[in-house]
């Protein structure tokens, strides 16, 4: 094993020890809050000494559990969001005080509803559009009110300068994100969509924060440095593929795996999804007073339940052309209603730019490896 | 060194080979043990081919058990299908695959390459193992399913799912409904799910229709009609997938 192997083996093994150090924190007595979504502004927890916590959410195991409360047609990220929670197999739930989520789909506002039974929910009413002066008050009203929703439960008062340095935090963990995901701007792939996936794992499940960031430019500047030595990790006579669509996660690791299988021939290169470029990619200012920061640039994130989505497509081509993307490949999660409407506009838009595209619409079950492999690898004989 | 193009499907192992002149293609059931069916075909097509058996050959696999067969090559039905439809038709700029346990809609740029394509979701409605399970149910054989007389009165059948269509025939068995028009009724509702994809990825032109279902008239025919447009069942149309992977395999497309 050489030295960069090392470092992602130090961080999947961190990943694997994040319950317990969870549990450390609790036992110290720190606030400990479960969230869902990219929208959750983590600053705003951070900055009352608490710890945001990504609770689980892409497994297939307790969704017949949850399928007991949930209709069984609800896309498998909510089913097993709520069956983790029921069937209290999630540690991160297990040891959190409180959840906060949003009104972002119509399945997690009514699923939330539910989860209040299993542990205080606090939920962010989400205005689904930037296009309004007035969506941005409503949603500064909603970060304020999580302010004080966290300064009551939990005692603290969360002054300006505490957020503006948690502000400042949590912008160097996206910087040392954005920096590596950036990697993917030289001309032959540095790593593989597999190990871009542990690094965004690692930023989320580990607490110490300063460490974190060490490590991961740690990381990126070792692989930088291994390029310019002339070395190539990833197999380079490749396609490259940019991914986006509906959350990635363990379960969906399937998809990537097919995408990188030596029959495909081809390097995910990037990911234009929620915990990855959808979150580094917005930077909060540090200009203007925090919660109006906090206020823009949370609104700003292109999920598909904002109408319309018109930013998507920019970060879309953006990446596109940044990351040398050859091809598209949606991954889209059986009814989730949003991003499937939405497939057919991003499509025609990448038409139109002449850009390869292929959505696959899957759930959390590995029933399906075949046909993934089949339309993956007929789309990479495509390119 | 001949090439050999074998497509192992859901329910058949198709062989091709390039004799100079033209193709030459055999099948046979793909069973549970895809890697046995395939080594059968090899076997097969290289009797016919006059090639001694102790001879190589060089073998592109496609189609769902391709990557359980020591083959020189793995190129995707998907792909295989498109090469070899554009072969059997060079007209057509859309291709219609209908096999065994999943339907396809490919279109062509005009040099046979694959623009886009669309596939059946992870279930069997719609396709050739419809059928069979149906015809177990009818107390026929697929055979029946072909030479249904002119004039037989359709019976609508609504649902679209194996499971559930399954209990509808039943009832409508029960209710003394004839078997033609039953037969008929199926056909039609396979039709509708192909002309469903059809419109999903290509709005005209001329369709190449493949795969096993493609030897059924009674439904080559439904589907032009809901169309408009005109669908050709090549004779060799089941065996595209082989006669593509044999294409390809031997750099015929696209000199590669």
């Amino acid at each position: 094993m050489n030295d960069i192997d090392e470092i992602f083996e130090e961080m999947r093994e961190g990943v694997r020890n994040a319950p317990v150090a969870v549990k450390e924190l609790k036992e110290a007595g720190r606030p400990i809050v479960g969230t869902y979504c990219t929208f959750t502004p983590w600053e705003l927890i951070n900055a009352a000494g608490g710890i945001a916590v990504s609770l689980c959410s892409t497994s297939e195991k307790p969704i017949s559990a949850a399928e007991k409360h949930l209709p069984r047609n609800l896309c498998p990220l909510i089913k097993s969001s709520y069956g983790f929670a029921l069937t209290d197999t999630c540690p991160y739930f297990h040891f959190c005080d409180m959840v906060v989520g949003e009104t972002t789909c119509d399945g997690k506002k009514k699923m939330y509803e539910l989860l209040d039974a299993l542990r205080p929910t606090h939920v962010m009413q989400l205005p689904q559009t930037t296009e309004h002066t007035k969506s941005l008050e409503l949603w500064k009203y909603e970060i304020i009110r999580l302010k004080e929703v966290l300064e009551e439960r939990f005692d603290v008062r969360i002054t300006d300068e505490k957020l503006s340095a948690s502000i400042a935090l949590r912008n160097s963990i996206n910087a040392a994100a954005l920096r590596f995901y950036n990697l993917s701007t030289l001309p032959d792939a540095v790593v593989t969509g597999k190990e871009i996936m542990l690094v965004s794992d690692y930023l989320k499940f580990t607490f110490d924060y300063e460490k974190a960031i060490a490590s991961v430019n740690a990381l990126t500047d070792r692989l930088l440095e291994n390029y310019m030595e002339g070395k190539r990790r990833v197999n380079v006579a490749t396609h490259r593929i940019l991914i986006t669509g509906c959350p990635m996660g363990k379960s969906l690791e399937k998809v990537v795996e097919a995408i990188e299988a030596p029959e495909c021939a081809s390097t995910v290169v990037g990911f234009e999804n929620c915990g990855n470029l959808k979150c580094a990619h917005y930077k909060v200012s540090e200009d203007i007073p925090p919660i109006d920061a906090l206020s823009e640039k949370y609104l700003s994130i292109p999920c598909s339940v904002m109408s319309p989505n018109k930013e998507r497509i920019k970060l879309l081509r953006h990446y596109i052309k940044k990351y040398r993307a050859d091809g598209v490949a949606e991954v889209i999660l059986q009814a989730c209603h949003t991003y499937n409407v939405e497939s057919y506009s991003v499509r025609t838009v990448l038409a139109g730019d002449g850009a390869q595209y292929i959505a696959v619409e899957t759930d959390y079950s590995q029933g399906d490896v075949g046909q993934l492999a089949t339309r993956l690898g007929a789309f990479a004989e495509m390119l | 060194m001949p090439n050999v193009g074998v497509d192992i499907g859901s329910t058949a192992t198709k062989g091709a080979l390039w004799n100079g002149r033209s193709f030459i293609c055999c099948i046979t059931p793909t069973g549970w043990a895809p890697r046995e069916s395939a080594a059968r075909a090899v076997a097969q097509i290289k009797r016919r081919g006059r090639i001694p058996h102790d001879h190589d050959v060089r073998v592109t696999a496609t189609g769902y058990g391709r990557n359980v067969f020591s083959a020189d090559r793995r190129v995707t039905e998907i792909t295989c299908h498109a090469a070899g439809a554009h072969y059997l038709v060079p007209t057509a700029r859309t291709v219609l695959d209908i096999g065994g346990q999943d339907s396809k809609v490919i279109s062509l740029y005009p040099d046979g390459r694959v623009a886009d394509f669309m596939m059946n979701d992870k279930c069997a409605a719609g396709t050739g193992r419809f059928l069979q399970n149906m015809a177990a149910h009818l107390g026929c054989t697929l055979a029946d399913f072909c030479g249904i007389p002119e004039g037989t009165p359709l019976q609508p059948i609504s649902s679209m799912c194996t499971v559930f269509a399954e209990s509808e025939v039943i009832g409508l068995l029960a209710r003394g409904v004839p078997k033609e028009s039953i037969c008929l009724g199926l056909l039609d509702s396979v039709a509708q799910r192909a002309v469903n994809l059809l419109s999903r990825i290509s709005e005209s032109g001329d369709i190449c229709f493949t795969g096993g279902c493609a030897q059924n008239e009674t439904l080559r025919a439904l589907i032009e009609k809901k169309t408009g447009r005109r669908v050709t069942s090549p004779k060799l149309a089941q065996y595209a997938g082989a006669i593509g992977a044999a294409i390809i395999g031997g750099g015929m497309q696209r000199g590669d």
